[in-house]
């Protein structure tokens, strides 16, 4: 049976995945700020209030660390809860309870209780929402043992990623681009499921490897396809998981291909794309034939407008020059 | 690392070619070795270098190369920093761009860059990548840069350039300006002498008469001890006239003037003639001429001369002055040993009579030094036994 590319937009395909959710699991339920009647900030909640009833879909007060406290106690208690925080910048405000409750307690419980939660954000810039709405800060919750870290950077990954972060015993938190929601791309209807522990090469090539994730992605394949025209291949490995990083499949490609570029909207001191490249040198050093490079967002509050907003995140020219000047003399 | 440069062979050399190498990429080079033949206006000279090390990153070969020009990079052992002679001409960083005119800043010192892949790679393949022309961004050998070099065939001495002989016309280029150079900026003081050669030409015949035709001395033999006797006695002589000053010369390396057949002449040094004995002399003066004119003369030969001693033989002129070759301070002119009338002890005998003559440069020194050479020569040849 052939079977026909499905094509929806990454907006829909979060959408489709909570639906899913709740539709396979009773104990499963949706919970934040404006996520029901609102439809979600971002709308990808829409019509699910109508469709599950307000038990399933539960808007809460401007209480981060409230209702994100609730969640892990609904985990712990036996429920499936989502938990959507409308920016990863109001995350900051529930971080206590990420950090200290959610990412410890089988820890501290000797294992004795696991958090099988789910805290959905959206994180990046490129909408012009300014320094308060725009930080990428999976890089920080990349930081935290006990917590797993998903960026889905296709429409794939957006519709099948919570499937998987759900049936995961850890809390799981996941990284949705504000700017990917609009982005249309096909579903291949062969697939029904992804892991949530590798990295995935999304262009092969022999010259050099992009590493990188989230929004960040769709530039890089932009960037590999201007540095073909020069007769530069360039691998793109969309990380997917920040934490636990897969290495393997890091020291893997740019041993391959012996030069490698970070490519992240965060910022670049304390980053994970320094982790990336403090791996590098620690995996993979007798592989490289450069140094290992980076083209990340500049160290300041995301702008609000427009044209220092662009300037201050990692274009595709940024990418191809930095790529270019790693393989080639000048 | 440090960088073997392009010699100047004498005062008059701008360019050379490397015609041949004797060495390859990987090979360990020490002080003496020659590693490089050299085309120049003198034929093809043997160029020693005087590092020990590994050599690589070989200039190419048939290319105009101005003196001071990086031939090669030699990996000094245990040492990754090396402060190279302030006097060296500079360097060039990469080939074949030319080196900067003299006088500039030396680039000496710096880590090659060599990838972490290209240097694990040339580690199992046995190579020196600091030695590699990297075609990296910034000139870093790469991990291709290794596994091209690993895949080049070692070049036989056979594909190498035949060696070509003397182009007159470039000699005689090059003669017309060391000697316009001397004359435009040496002051020039001439003495003169004559010598009595008789007591020699006894010794030498009394020698000569036990020996084979081919271990046979000459006269030249003795009048090069003699003036090395000379010299050591009067070293303000022996040396160079360098940015102002004089400078003795680190040895006796006596420049000896060889005509060349087909016109032309080259002054390449006897090394530390004080130290030889008159056979080792005989055979390194024999030796001398010979390459010479057959080729084959090496680069400390034409670097080294500390002084020139001209000698016209059996058949010259009585005798001559010469022009001195910057930046030495003098030369020493033997004219024909010939039968002249000579008055001992109130009687006017026949004896071998020699015109030795000195041209010294008066920056450097002055006539009453320039006596004492010439009598100091001429009281050497009295006692030839003692040469």
């Amino acid at each position: 049976m052939s079977a026909t590319p499905m094509r929806m937009t990454y907006r829909e395909a979060c959408r489709q995945a909570l639906r899913d959710a709740l539709l396979a699991d009773s104990r499963t339920f949706v919970m934040g700020e404006d996520v029901g009647k609102y439809g979600g900030c971002y709308a990808v909640t829409k019509g699910l209030l109508e469709e599950f009833g307000a038990a399933r879909i539960v808007d809460t007060p401007l209480a981060e660390n409230g209702f994100v406290g609730l969640g892990i106690g609904a985990a712990i208690a036996g429920l499936r809860p989502i938990v959507e925080i409308m920016t990863c910048n109001f995350s900051l405000l529930a971080l206590d309870q990420i950090l200290n409750n959610a990412a410890t307690i089988s820890h501290m419980s000797g294992g004795q209780f696991a958090v099988p939660l789910v805290i959905r954000m959206a994180t990046g810039a490129g909408r012009q929402l300014a320094a308060q709405h725009s930080h990428s800060l999976e890089g920080w919750y990349a930081h935290i043992p006990g917590l797993k870290v998903l960026a889905p950077g296709t429409v794939e990954d957006a519709r099948y990623m919570l499937a998987a972060a759900l049936a995961d015993p850890n809390p799981v938190l996941l990284f949705e681009h504000i700017v990917l929601y609009n982005v249309e791309g096909d579903l291949d209807p062969a697939v029904t499921a992804v892991d949530i522990e590798h990295a995935r090469v999304r262009r092969p090539g022999s010259d050099l490897t992009l590493v990188t994730y989230g929004n960040s992605l769709p530039k890089c394949l932009a960037a590999a396809d201007t540095l073909a025209h020069d007769g530069i291949e360039a691998e793109v490995l969309d990380l997917r998981v920040l934490r636990p990083l897969d290495s393997d499949t890091i020291s893997r490609s740019v041993s391959r291909t012996r030069r490698c570029v970070v490519v992240d909207e965060g910022w670049k001191s304390g980053s994970i794309s320094a982790e990336i490249a403090a791996r590098l040198a620690e995996d993979a050093f007798f592989e490289l034939d450069a140094p290992v490079r980076r083209v990340c967002g500049r160290e300041v509050p995301v702008p609000y407008a427009a044209q220092l907003e662009e300037a201050a995140l990692p274009q595709i020219p940024d990418i191809v020059a930095t790529a270019r000047a790693l393989v080639r003399p000048h | 690392m440090a960088d073997f440069l392009m010699p100047a062979l004498g005062a008059d050399m701008e360019t050379g070619k490397v015609v041949q190498w004797l060495v390859k990429t990987g090979d360990r080079v020490k002080r003496g070795d020659v590693v490089a033949v050299v085309e120049t206006h003198k034929g093809a000279i043997d160029v020693e270098i005087f590092l020990d090390g590994i050599i690589g990153d070989l200039a190419p070969l048939g290319e105009a190369l101005p003196v001071g020009a990086v031939l090669a990079h030699v990996l000094e052992a245990g040492q990754e920093h090396v402060a190279r002679d302030g006097t060296a001409a500079p360097a060039a960083p990469t080939h074949p761009s030319p080196a900067p005119a003299p006088g500039t800043a030396a680039v000496a010192g710096t880590r090659a860059k060599v990838s972490p892949a290209a240097r694990h790679r040339a580690q199992s393949l046995g190579i020196a990548p600091d030695l590699l022309h990297g075609t990296g961004p910034d000139g870093t050998v790469t991990l291709s840069d290794v596994v091209l070099a690993a895949a080049q065939p070692t070049p036989l001495p056979a594909e190498a350039a035949p060696r070509r002989g003397f182009d007159a016309a470039l000699m005689r280029q090059a003669i017309a300006s060391a000697m316009s150079r001397s004359k435009r900026e040496i002051p020039h003081y001439y003495l003169a002498s004559t010598i009595d050669f008789g007591e020699a030409a006894a010794w030498l015949e009394a020698w000569n008469g036990d020996c084979a035709p081919e271990d046979r001395l000459l006269p030249a033999a003795l009048l090069l001890k003699a003036t090395a006797q000379a010299l050591a006695k009067v070293p303000q002589l022996n040396g160079f006239y360098d940015k102002g000053a004089f400078r003795q010369g680190p040895g006796l390396h006596i420049g000896w003037a060889v005509a060349l057949r087909g016109g032309g002449l080259v002054a390449p040094a006897i090394h530390d003639v004080d130290r030889k004995t008159m056979p080792e002399l005989m055979s390194a003066l024999r030796d001398l001429v010979q390459r010479a004119r057959a080729g084959g003369l090496r680069s400390s030969e034409l670097t080294d001369p500390t002084i020139t001693v001209t000698s016209l033989g059996d058949r010259g002129a009585e005798s001559v002055f010469g022009v001195i070759y910057p930046p030495q301070v003098a030369i020493v002119g033997f004219g024909r040993i010939a039968e002249r009338p000579w008055v001992v002890d109130g009687r006017v005998v026949p004896r071998p009579a020699l015109a030795a003559s000195l041209a010294g440069d008066h920056r450097a020194s002055d006539g009453h030094i320039g006596g004492l050479l010439l009598e100091a020569i001429d009281r050497a040849l009295q006692v030839p036994e003692k040469l």
